[in-house]
């Protein structure tokens, strides 16, 4: 055979590099598309420990392959075979449950206490905008329709008469919707408020400024609408009928603009860290603090949707309301021993 | 094409390979995917989203659970919400970190930084989304609705909403604004075939021997080219690339084009790859010897 091979042929042959090498190659090929459609337990735990034997017989064969050989083909496969190698090996080492756990553990109220400050700056925000436009209207109701839009308020207005405020809030049977309803109107509002928030954290990153306005906006209907009703003498039944749900869901949109916030002040001043790094980190924090606001408002849909309707009650309302609070803030910000894992 | 434009062709091929160092201290060389696969991949999701949705409707009729439409306004609302929301979030958790779309794209998500692809940062990057896709059509509702006040403050909206859209457009790692924030990237994710080893069939017999001077007209971009014309086996193909080989090296036409071609291609690679042993590397056929 040596006669046969051209004279000028290289002493070390690609041909027989690939030779001995390529069992290797396919056996970990064969293990990443097991790993990949199902789980690790998918493997034996004899394979499990060839794994990262065979991941770095491939990383070391690809450093090889680069410096010596010209065949595409193979380089692409072993490029592609490192590359889905390395985020497998590399990558999460945890079961979707475990994850899970930890989060609602763990990861969520820490994140939560992590915003703190921004958090306190949403609601001061929120109370701003209620405080300015409840004062205006009390002082002056024609203020009222440059606040809430005709169709959101839906007759409730300074020229409404008592009793018509009253049925709105629910007292008596005179408040609206048919019971069978209800679920259309309560996933309505969750996914109405979903988005709103969604919105007020993705806007964020301009700086935060987007965020502040729209949580001040929210304040403003609030304050408005509170004024007619506490003109008309129904302060605390427009109370109850807004804190049921409301304690979670301002909270909820509290946390939210607080992550918008929390991304906006890390453009801004990224300290030491470079802009995007600190958008990267920020980003991560407020990722967290969002999935666990969506939670909070599908708790707030179902109290809005359901509750409020079915318990006319104002003493219950600010009874379930009040435990709603006290429930998130024990869940948040009682301090707990630090995840270890 | 000519030595600049070849030039020019790697330059931007490697404009989009990205260093990625593994803790062993390969670099894996990241490509970031293109704006039209990333379009491509979210138009199939959305596609497979609003397919769902229909077919669990259709489920929910079928079973004669929504005797009135109310049930089926609440799958709807609900049901396109929570898909929107956690189609995404559910694929990139998973151990390929890539949608439905994106896996018939073939690009996937990856961190930034080399580390491991959290969970937040899943949750961070498609939050956005909803920011991206649906200010520029809620901007737009709202210019119709308005029935055009002014047509320029709408058209105005629309434009500075599409910006934020089309913020990866903008940038080199073409990074959504959603990726800025989580810090991600979206990269090829390569998956080829172990295909065959061209040089090691025919038992190493040369039917024809080339010279040296013969070899010396071809580089590495040459080399993979034939390459590629001889595992794609298309006899028109081989045909061409034969004629001009021949051509350029003065050789009458004497053998089949497969046996040529697969002789002095064999010849070509060792002889390149010797190169490569004594630290040269010669690009193409326009790089010095």
């Amino acid at each position: 055979m040596e006669t046969a091979r051209p004279a000028d042929a290289p002493g070390f042959s690609t041909s027989r590099f690939r030779a001995e090498r390529e069992a290797d190659w396919i056996a970990f090929d064969t293990l990443l598309g097991r790993l990949e459609t199902r789980s690790a337990k998918a493997l034996s735990s004899d394979e499990l420990l060839q794994l990262p034997i065979l991941y770095r017989a491939t990383l070391s064969s690809l450093s090889i392959a680069r410096a010596t050989m010209l065949d595409k083909a193979l380089l692409d496969h072993l490029e592609g075979l490192a590359m889905r190698g390395y985020f497998l090996i590399y990558g999460v080492r945890e079961t979707r449950l475990s994850r899970l756990r930890r989060f609602f553990l763990y990861d969520w109220p820490a994140a939560v206490r992590a915003v703190w400050k921004e958090t306190l700056i949403i609601a001061l925000i929120i109370t701003l905008g209620a405080l300015t436009s409840w004062s205006l209207v009390a002082h002056n109701p024609e203020w009222y329709y440059n606040f809430v839009p005709e169709e959101m308020a839906g007759g409730r207005d300074p020229r409404a008469t008592v009793e018509f405020l009253r049925s709105t809030l629910g007292h008596g049977k005179a408040g609206g919707e048919d019971q069978g309803a209800l679920h259309v109107f309560a996933t309505f509002l969750f996914t109405h408020n979903s988005r709103v928030s969604i919105m007020s954290f993705a806007l964020g990153f301009a700086f935060g400024v987007p965020t502040m306005m729209l949580e001040y906006y929210q304040g403003i209907g609030l304050g408005a609408m509170l004024a007619v009703f506490s003109a008309k003498g129904l302060g605390v039944d427009f109370g109850g009928w807004l804190f049921i749900h409301g304690t979670t869901e301002l909270f909820a949109a509290a946390l939210s603009g607080a992550a918008g916030l929390r991304i906006g002040s890390a453009v801004v001043f990224p300290g030491a860290r470079s802009r995007l790094q600190a958008a990267a980190e920020a980003g991560r924090t407020a990722g967290k603090v969002m999935v666990g606001v969506i939670l909070m408002l599908l708790a707030a849909g179902l109290l809005e949707g359901f509750g409020r309707q079915l318990i006319t009650d104002t003493v219950m309302r600010y009874a379930i309301g009040s435990l709603m609070l006290a429930f998130w803030l024990a869940y948040f910000y009682i301090p707990r021993r630090e995840n270890v894992a | 094409m000519s030595a600049a434009g070849n030039l020019r062709m790697r330059a931007a091929q490697e404009k989009k390979l990205r260093e990625f160092v593994t803790p062993e201290g390969v670099d894996l060389q990241l490509r970031i995917a293109s704006a039209a696969l990333r379009l491509g991949a979210l138009l199939i999701d959305l596609i497979l989203i609003v397919l769902t949705l229909v077919l669990f409707t259709l489920l929910i009729l079928w079973a004669g659970l929504a005797s009135n439409s109310s049930i089926a306004v609440t799958v709807w609302l609900l049901g396109a919400f929570v898909l929107r929301t956690f189609w995404f979030i559910g694929f990139e958790l998973g151990a390929r970190a890539a949608t439905p779309g994106k896996r018939l794209m073939g690009i996937r998500v990856v961190a930034r930084d080399g580390g491991r692809l959290t969970a937040d940062a899943v949750v961070a990057r498609n939050l956005i989304r909803e920011l991206e896709l649906f200010l520029p059509l809620t901007m737009m509702g709202v210019g119709a609705a308005e029935d055009m006040v002014s047509g320029w403050t709408a058209l105005a909206g629309v434009a500075w909403s599409l910006t934020l859209s089309l913020f990866l457009l903008f940038n080199r790692d073409r990074m959504r604004m959603g990726d800025l924030i989580a810090g991600t990237w979206v990269v090829m994710a390569k998956r080829a075939k172990l295909d065959r080893d061209i040089t090691a069939d025919g038992g190493g017999v040369d039917a024809i021997r080339f010279t040296d001077a013969e070899l010396a007209v071809y580089g590495i971009y040459e080399l993979q080219e034939l390459e590629r014309v001889l595992r794609g086996a298309d006899p028109r193909a081989m045909r061409d690339v034969a004629d001009t080989i021949r051509g350029k090296i003065g050789r009458p036409v004497a053998e089949e084009d497969d046996v040529f071609l697969t002789s002095y291609y064999r010849q070509l690679k060792a002889r390149l790859e010797r190169g490569l042993l004594f630290g040269k590397r010669r690009e193409d056929k326009y790089a010095s010897e």
